[in-house]
């Protein structure tokens, strides 16, 4: 039976600069989970990078594609410690970079968790990636962070949302 | 010391539901596995549709494609075409064939992979208009840790397909292009206002 569903759970808007944006106490009661970022970073020397329930072991891995407006390419990671937006490329100071996360199945605890993300920075690159973390842990919660001691500035937003199936 | 901001769930009030994006089935594949599963009597009252799904096969060597048809029509009446990286090159490519082919849709089982599925988000554009032929755009992907099949430490695809007809849609049906579906393979069917 049809039922509405794509239900906002949590929203932020960072008043001053943050090293460290965490989504904590995530519910079970969704099938899958939707972040949608849009972020700018303090120097131009860091990247985001996401961990979850707090596992900085190397656990993770992914693979990107990427059009960076001179030639398409892809690059991958195994055995990381986070799984990292933007891979290969630093961020912009200036331009809003624009990520949308998808966490499929985030409490199953049958598989490893997969996410599926887009990375777009009109100025430098856009970017579709696959990212694996080896725990069959339900996801309970997500800290994103800037990587060379950078900070997400002011005005940077992050929105999370839960879709539940039928 | 960089500040740290907790965001809690368990704090946030004034949830905001809307009737614009609907679950409307879901098929979860039980032990013993399934050659394909189907979503059938789609109802018409959406714009578009939107299936999310994680899916796993037999294959043991491979990535295997995914296979997507509409109205049980197995002709060849289906052309892809697709972006795909492999963690080492990006190529483009494109198919005709008796079904939307989607490259790594669903991932093959080796030693030391078997809790790996792979994930995509599968968007059908307006599938009840029966002046235009259907078009499917897809993002999925699969990351091993590795290269536990050659040349494939992981996968992530861009597609675009197309099913050459105006008819509207009705059933859909998902599988591995050579392989059973494993067990746990799952997909929530959505409709979007």
């Amino acid at each position: 039976m049809a039922g509405s569903t794509y239900t906002p759970i949590a929203t932020q808007t960072l008043g001053s600069a943050a090293a460290t944006v965490t989504f904590s106490s995530i519910p079970s009661t969704y099938t899958d989970l939707i972040l949608i970022t849009q972020t700018k970073q303090s120097n131009s020397s860091t990247y985001t990078i996401l961990n979850f329930n707090g596992d900085s072991g190397s656990n993770y891995s992914q693979t990107n594609l990427a059009g960076n407006g001179s030639s398409a390419y892809s690059n991958r990671n195994s055995n990381d410690s986070r799984i990292i937006a933007n891979q290969g490329n630093y961020e912009s100071t200036s331009d809003w970079q624009i990520n949308r996360y998808n966490f499929q199945n985030y409490s199953n605890t049958s598989t490893y968790k997969t996410v599926l993300f887009r990375t777009d920075i009109a100025s430098i690159d856009t970017m579709a990636s696959v990212g694996l973390w080896r725990s069959t842990s339900a996801i309970t919660s997500i800290v994103f962070s800037v990587a060379n001691s950078g900070t997400f500035t002011a005005g940077s937003t992050f929105t999370f949302y839960g879709i539940s199936a039928a | 010391m960089s500040p740290i901001l907790g965001i809690y769930a368990s704090q946030i009030s004034g949830h905001l539901v809307t009737n614009n994006y609907s679950s409307i089935s879901t098929v979860t594949v039980g032990s013993g596995g399934a050659s394909s599963i189907t979503f059938s009597s789609i109802p018409s009252t959406y714009t578009h549709l939107q299936i999310r799904g994680i899916a796993q096969s037999a294959a043991t060597t491979f990535i295997e494609d995914g296979k997507i048809q509409f109205n049980g029509d197995t002709g060849s009446n289906y052309i892809r075409h697709a972006l795909m990286g492999n963690g080492a090159s990006a190529a483009a490519y494109s198919t005709s064939s008796t079904g939307i082919l989607v490259d790594a849709m669903v991932s093959g089982t080796v030693s030391g992979t078997a809790n790996i599925f792979a994930d995509s988000i599968i968007d059908i554009l307006d599938y009840t208009n029966t002046n235009k032929n259907k078009t499917v755009r897809v993002l999925n992907g699969v990351d091993f840790n590795g290269a536990p099949f050659s040349g494939n430490g992981g996968r992530v695809t861009l597609t675009s397909g197309l099913w050459t007809n105006t008819a509207a849609i009705t059933s859909i049906t998902i599988s591995g292009a050579n392989f059973n579906l494993n067990q746990y393979s799952s997909f929530a069917l959505y409709g979007i206002k």
